[in-house]
């Protein structure tokens, strides 16, 4: 297969553009679109201040490269979900890719300043794992992009991604969510920073293959709590498509922007107002983060009380088994509830 | 050829000259969900493995997200 461009040995083929490219034309390929996206969306100039959101995977890593050869002012932020060891070496990745782009990096540190990761917040209240890291990151990232005075926040979503969400969303009808899957989603609170998807023009295979051009050394591994996540399934299904029908997933979600959201924007649009405890925008009076946070800390206390409690029956079974010869009343050794809640 | 399938952390030999498509399909592996490496080298389906050749599969969709 030859590259389209200098006819010299491709590297990848791209069936949904009907064309392949050599490793050289394809990084000018994966400029070009996300420089349109970019421009196109108004997204930021560069003169922005542009805090992009990176994970150590390749979509979010190859976003930061790309947008600092494009000439963007940007600053990493890694957020430490607290996942053990996926944790520990995904932001060894973001912070070894940070000093050889000799950029800026942030780090959030959840179970710093939790206590606990975001499978115990999930665990503690009853929801999804990926569902609460996905609140826990979209709350951190508004509130260091406010607290640095970023006028925007880049995350690493590509075409895959959203097609993928789309489908879901389109599935369940999900109006209020669908009414918000674009690429841009403006800033409709003064504490509500706005946010981009550079890379909804790229798809995943492609967004990898830029990653190993440019020798970038990303985490290939998957989170261990994604096993069995919906987007999976839906990415499985839309892969089985784009094989039979190159263009499906393209087709699928710039349809949807081009015809389908200009149909449906402004249906269901929340009213956002401050959350109570920590003042982040949102449609209730305490936003969801302090909601599942406080959740948390409640079960965990309760856990650890009964922890306690069998804790202090235990011993106090061991001692009466010392003193069997010598048997105090069973109301004794009923002690746990008054243990402090 | 040894195939190094990055998902499921396993390599596997197999004999005789073929195409990346071909082998592709005999693992039953959509092309859309991975990268095929050789070195450093992005090999694209019509591209040719020999016995010595050593190569990657590896995965390219990620799941869960913000």
């Amino acid at each position: 297969m030859r590259c389209q461009k200098c006819r010299s040995e491709a590297s990848l083929e791209i069936r949904r553009h009907h064309a392949a490219f050599c490793a050289t034309h394809f990084l000018d390929f994966f400029e070009r679109q996300v420089e349109r996206a970019v421009e196109t969306g108004k997204m930021f100039t560069r003169e922005d201040r542009v805090l992009v959101v990176v994970s150590g995977g390749k979509d979010s890593l190859a976003l930061w490269d790309v947008l600092c050869r494009l000439g963007y002012q940007t600053t990493g932020l890694y957020i430490n979900l607290g996942i053990g060891q996926y944790s520990e070496e995904s932001q060894q990745k973001a912070a070894a890719y940070a000093r050889s782009l000799g950029a800026p990096l942030l780090i959030a540190d959840i179970p710093g300043e939790f206590g606990i990761g975001v499978e115990q917040f999930a665990r503690a209240t009853g929801r999804a794992s990926c569902s609460a890291c996905g609140l826990s990151k979209r709350y951190l990232f508004n509130r260091v992009a406010l607290d640095h005075g970023f006028s925007v926040v880049a995350t690493g979503h590509n075409l895959d991604d959203e097609a993928a969400v789309l489908l879901g969303n389109l599935l369940h009808w999900q109006t209020a969510y669908l009414a918000r899957q674009a690429p841009v989603l403006p800033s409709t609170h003064p504490r509500l920073v706005k946010k981009v998807k550079p890379l909804y023009r790229i798809a995943e295979r492609e967004a990898a293959a830029y990653a190993v051009i440019r020798g970038i050394d990303y985490i290939v591994e998957e989170c261990p709590n994604s096993v069995g996540a919906k987007s999976l399934l839906y990415k499985e299904a839309l892969n089985l498509l784009e094989q039979a029908a190159p263009g499906t997933k393209q087709s699928l979600y710039w349809g949807f922007l081009e015809r389908g959201l200009p149909l449906i924007r402004g249906e269901d649009d929340p009213v956002l107002r401050a959350c109570q405890y920590c003042e982040q925008p949102t449609t209730a009076e305490v936003c969801a983060f302090c909601r599942m946070t406080e959740r948390a800390a409640d079960r965990m206390r309760i856990r650890r009380c009964h922890e306690q409690s069998l804790s202090v029956a235990r011993s106090s079974g061991e001692a009466n088994r010392a003193r069997s010869s010598n048997p105090v009343p069973p109301h004794a050794a009923a002690t746990h509830g008054d243990l402090p809640l | 050829m040894k195939v190094l399938i990055r998902q499921q952390k396993r390599e596997i030999e197999i004999a005789g000259r073929r195409s990346v498509r071909a082998v592709l399909s005999e693992l039953r592996v959509n092309p859309e969900t991975v990268l095929v490496i050789r070195g450093t080298e992005l090999l694209t389906p019509d591209a040719h493995l020999d016995d010595e050749d050593t190569i990657e599969l590896r995965p390219v969709v990620s799941g869960g997200g913000v």
